[in-house]
């Protein structure tokens, strides 16, 4: 047997740098699969059997998937179902449905959308034929008249579950967990949902025909599986064209994990949240700045990103105010202060503003009442500000109660910050008692 | 910059005529350039920033001059959702594939229709789809915003949603949480960049340093109220011929006496224009007047212009006064006799605060009437055309009517009215201003009180 001698083919860095890009960024935004996920084998195996047995043998079941928002629910589901179709026999037979909860608002809606996916007789190119009750009985009555041997088994894939427990009577739900107790065509019922007490949402009726099976996404990584999560998907994969470049983007993603200031930067996300949909925002950032001229991330576009990432808004828009509006706020923290968080009113904060112009302030002009109104607004409707009361009882503008919505903290630190802060103003924030 | 972005692939001439319309945003664009790269981008990117800071101006010239693929949907136009979906298949693909939409589509009728329109073009690369003042999505259905967040999932395509706006992502997050995406903050301009992108439109026939120097003036009376790019703009518009006007005559040309003629006019400028008391025409047409031809400026909101009849003006200074003096303190002022008043513990706990702060209270038509009648200098009779103005001054706004309408024999009242507007009211009707207004005992004593 010769031995071939494999071809080293290599490319110019700008060329290598788009493959790269493209390959990650379908990591980060596509959410393209990964071989296999990351920490949640057992949950794998579970799904894969659970699924298989319905599949293959015809047995009707009903699980839940349940994780907070960004955990890999989707993730999990897809893989175990891209594991699924890979067997001959599956492929041909199952069924797939997909619904969202966002998209189906209606139980109508829900049901010509299932009757168009699996093509029942009422469908003619686009439209969905009938009414509603039409629709159902001809639904059930197609899926009741099979059974386990001979009829093809429906996979219906509910994301956003507990949106369609909001439907009237949750009829969708009902039927469909109805038909997978009852001895009829194989079906199996996956919802997944990001709330925890989902099964608080269920009606009686419906929650008796639940086999409350549940699988938890609670991620369970510790910082260690964290770090090689990282550094996998900050890999290239093995069949990548140029072998020279795919050594040396390893080779730095290899030393960047082992650097401490990226490993400070990872733990305090980690810290923060474990799931991985922030994580993918996070490297996203850190790609971003990857380019032909400096062709390796390097820690400070990690810290950069995490930087970005971690900002608090509120200070950002707290930056960009006039001096005049800026005078207003600490008013209102002063206010605040005084009468421990209760509501406030223009007026008041006026006659604050207006103690401050008399008594410390140089640089600050006395402006008119209709201006400094108008200053006031803009703070509402910036929303930093917000009515207390939406009664419909006329109250002059002047005289409505507002709720300040900004914390002492946070109006401290924007000070510091703000360009070219007067320091009669910066002392009067300060000072304890306006 | 350029060579940042060169793997792109854009040419660089394009990159260099759009960073020419973009003053002082460069490091923003090429963010946003770096994150929109060159096959696929982030399902969905949120971008806040204040007003006039170049958000929208920034995302439509990379996407126009670039010639990439958009669609560009202001929220404040969408007053139901089919317009919404209308517009961003009509602008993705073509002018036909609205008409695949029934009559008001559902969310699901929009992504079933794009998945459709994708089978038959396929993207070569990312679409882009623009949603400007997007806090309007928080107020649609519930279901817009999280699938607007997560289109890219949901029809399985190329697409990437940008929404635009001023108020901050923490507002914005529904309950249960939803997509969370990639947060990118326009900073505002500093005075020096405010200073260089308004002295671009300098007028051709004058110098650029004198533009400068006047956008310089400009900055320095409004700076401190207003940061708006677009109001400052408007303003030194406005004032811009006036500034030059004396040079044009001849009269003076430097810099310093040229500020002290057009000071005054930017000062009145920010009672009047800046908060559209006036219209930009009247303004325009004032400015030209002579100073001793140019009368008051009759604004908007100037109540002092507001004719009442007679018998009017005493029920509408009664009622201030029946507003924002408490009911004890009625005997004390009105009648010619009262008794002793006792000095000590003489206001309640909860009157300390000033009325004046607290705003009207709510009084019956009883009190109206009897301050009336003690107020007013001549003997009036209680004839309908009496409570007939009290009618009236409700319709009007310058009471309002509290508690229900079915309340006929005791309704009550609350002036809505300002200090300034019954000061100008009573000046008309009492030659001396010899009004006992509201007493504030801790602090500011009123102009009308103290001269009891």
């Amino acid at each position: 047997m010769s031995k071939r001698k494999v071809k080293e083919t290599h490319m110019p860095v700008g060329e290598c740098i788009s493959q790269v890009q493209m390959i990650l960024r379908e990591r980060f935004c596509h959410q393209r699969l990964p071989e296999k996920p990351v920490g949640m084998e057992s949950q794998h195996k579970h799904l894969l059997e659970l699924l298989r047995r319905t599949a293959v043998h015809g047995e009707s079941n009903s699980v839940l998937i349940v994780g907070p928002r960004g955990s890999g629910k989707t993730m999990l589901l897809n893989c175990v179902l891209r594991e699924l179709l890979e067997v001959k026999d599956v492929n041909k037979n199952v069924l797939p449905v997909h619904l969202n909860g966002l998209l189906q608002t209606d139980d109508r809606i829900a049901l010509k959308e299932i009757t168009r996916q699996l093509n029942l007789e009422n469908v003619v190119g686009d439209k969905v034929f009938g009414s509603f009750a039409e629709n159902l009985a001809f639904l059930l009555e197609a899926l009741k008249k099979g059974d386990r041997s001979s009829s093809r088994p429906v996979l219906f894939i509910l994301d956003e579950f507990d949106l369609f427990a909001h439907h009237k009577n949750q009829t969708l739900l009902y039927n469909l967990l109805d038909v997978s107790q009852s001895a009829q065509a194989p079906v199996a019922v996956i919802g997944l949902t990001c709330r925890l007490d989902v099964l608080e949402l269920l009606e009686k009726r419906v929650k008796s025909r639940f086999s409350h099976r549940q699988i938890h996404l609670l991620s369970s990584l510790s910082f260690i599986q964290y770090l090689d999560n990282v550094r996998s998907q900050l890999s290239l994969p093995q069949d990548f064209p140029d072998t020279k470049f795919y050594d040396e983007w390893n080779d730095s993603i290899k030393t960047l994990c082992e650097d401490q200031l990226v490993v400070d930067v990872l733990q305090s996300h980690y810290n923060s949240s474990k799931d991985f949909r922030s994580l993918q925002l996070l490297l996203m950032l850190a790609l971003s700045r990857v380019s032909a001229s400096k062709p390796a991330i390097k820690p400070t576009d990690l810290l950069e990103a995490s930087r970005v990432c971690m900002v608090d808004s509120k200070a950002n828009i707290l930056h960009g105010l006039s001096i005049l509006e800026l005078c207003l706020i600490i008013a209102m923290k002063h206010l605040n202060d005084i009468y421990e968080g209760e509501p406030f009113n223009f007026q008041m904060v006026h006659n604050e503003f207006k103690k401050f112009l008399q008594r410390k302030s140089h640089s600050i002009h006395n402006f008119d009442k209709p201006v400094v109104i108008k200053a006031f607004e803009h703070l509402q409707q910036l929303e930093l500000i917000k009515s207390m009361d939406s009664s419909t009882a006329k109250i002059q503008k002047e005289y409505q109660l507002m709720k300040l919505l900004l914390d002492h903290s946070q109006i401290m630190e924007a000070l510091q910050k703000y360009p070219q802060c007067p320091t009669d103003v910066k002392q009067w924030a300060m000072s304890a008692f306006g | 910059m350029a060579a940042q972005l060169q793997h792109l692939g854009y040419e660089d001439e394009k990159l260099q005529r759009v960073m020419e319309r973009l003053p002082c945003r460069d490091v923003q664009a090429s963010m946003l350039l770096a994150l929109m790269g060159e096959q696929c981008s982030y399902p969905s990117i949120f971008i806040y920033g204040h007003r006039a800071t170049g958000k929208s101006h920034v995302i439509h010239t990379l996407l126009k001059e670039l010639e990439l693929p958009y669609a560009t949907v202001s929220c404040v136009e969408c007053v139901s959702v089919g317009l919404l979906f209308e517009q961003v298949l009509l602008s993705l693909f073509g002018s036909d594939s609205a008409s695949l939409l029934s009559r008001s589509p559902s969310l699901s009728d929009f992504v079933r229709v794009y998945k459709q329109l994708c089978v038959q073009a396929s993207a070569k690369q990312t679409r882009y789809i623009v949603l400007d003042r997007a806090e309007l999505l928080r107020d649609m259905e519930a279901n817009l915003l999280p699938a607007f967040l997560r289109l890219q999932e949901l029809v399985e395509d190329n697409v990437t949603v940008i929404l635009l706006s001023e108020i901050v992502w923490d507002k914005f997050r529904p309950n249960t949480g939803c997509f969370e995406p990639l947060l990118l903050h326009f900073p505002d301009y500093s005075k020096g960049e405010l200073q260089q992108i308004l002295s671009e439109d300098s007028h051709p026939s004058y110098s650029p340093e004198l533009y400068s120097a006047f956008i310089n003036i400009l900055l320095g009376v409004f700076y401190s109220v207003c940061r708006d790019l677009r109001e400052l703009r408007h303003l030194a518009a406005l004032h811009f011929s006036k500034f030059v006007e004396p040079l044009e005559q001849g009269k003076e040309s430097d810099t310093h006496k040229l500020w002290r003629n057009i000071e005054p006019h930017l000062k009145k400028a920010m009672q009047t224009v800046y908060l559209r008391e006036v219209s930009s025409v009247q303004w325009e047409q004032q400015l030209q007047m002579e100073e001793k031809e140019a009368g008051v400026v009759r604004g908007l909101s100037a109540h002092a212009h507001v004719e009442l009849p007679y018998y009017s003006k005493f029920l509408l200074i009664a009622a201030y006064l029946a507003s924002y003096n408490p009911a004890r303190t009625d005997k004390r002022f009105f009648l010619k006799h009262h008794g002793k008043i006792k000095k000590t513990n003489f206001l309640k706990k909860h009157e300390k605060t000033s009325n004046h702060l607290l705003g009207p209270k709510p009084f019956p038509l009883d009190r109206l009437l009897a301050i009336f009648y003690s107020v007013v200098d001549s003997r009036v009779a209680p004839t309908a055309s009496v409570f007939c103005q009290i009618s009236s001054l409700v319709t009007l706004q310058l009471l309002n009517q509290v508690g229900h309408d079915d309340q006929l024999d005791a309704p009550k009242y609350k002036c809505a009215v300002s200090l300034d507007f019954i000061l100008t009211i009573s000046r008309c009707v009492y030659p001396m201003l010899y009004c006992p207004l509201v007493t504030d005992w801790n602090h500011c004593q009123t102009p009308a009180s103290a001269a009891l």
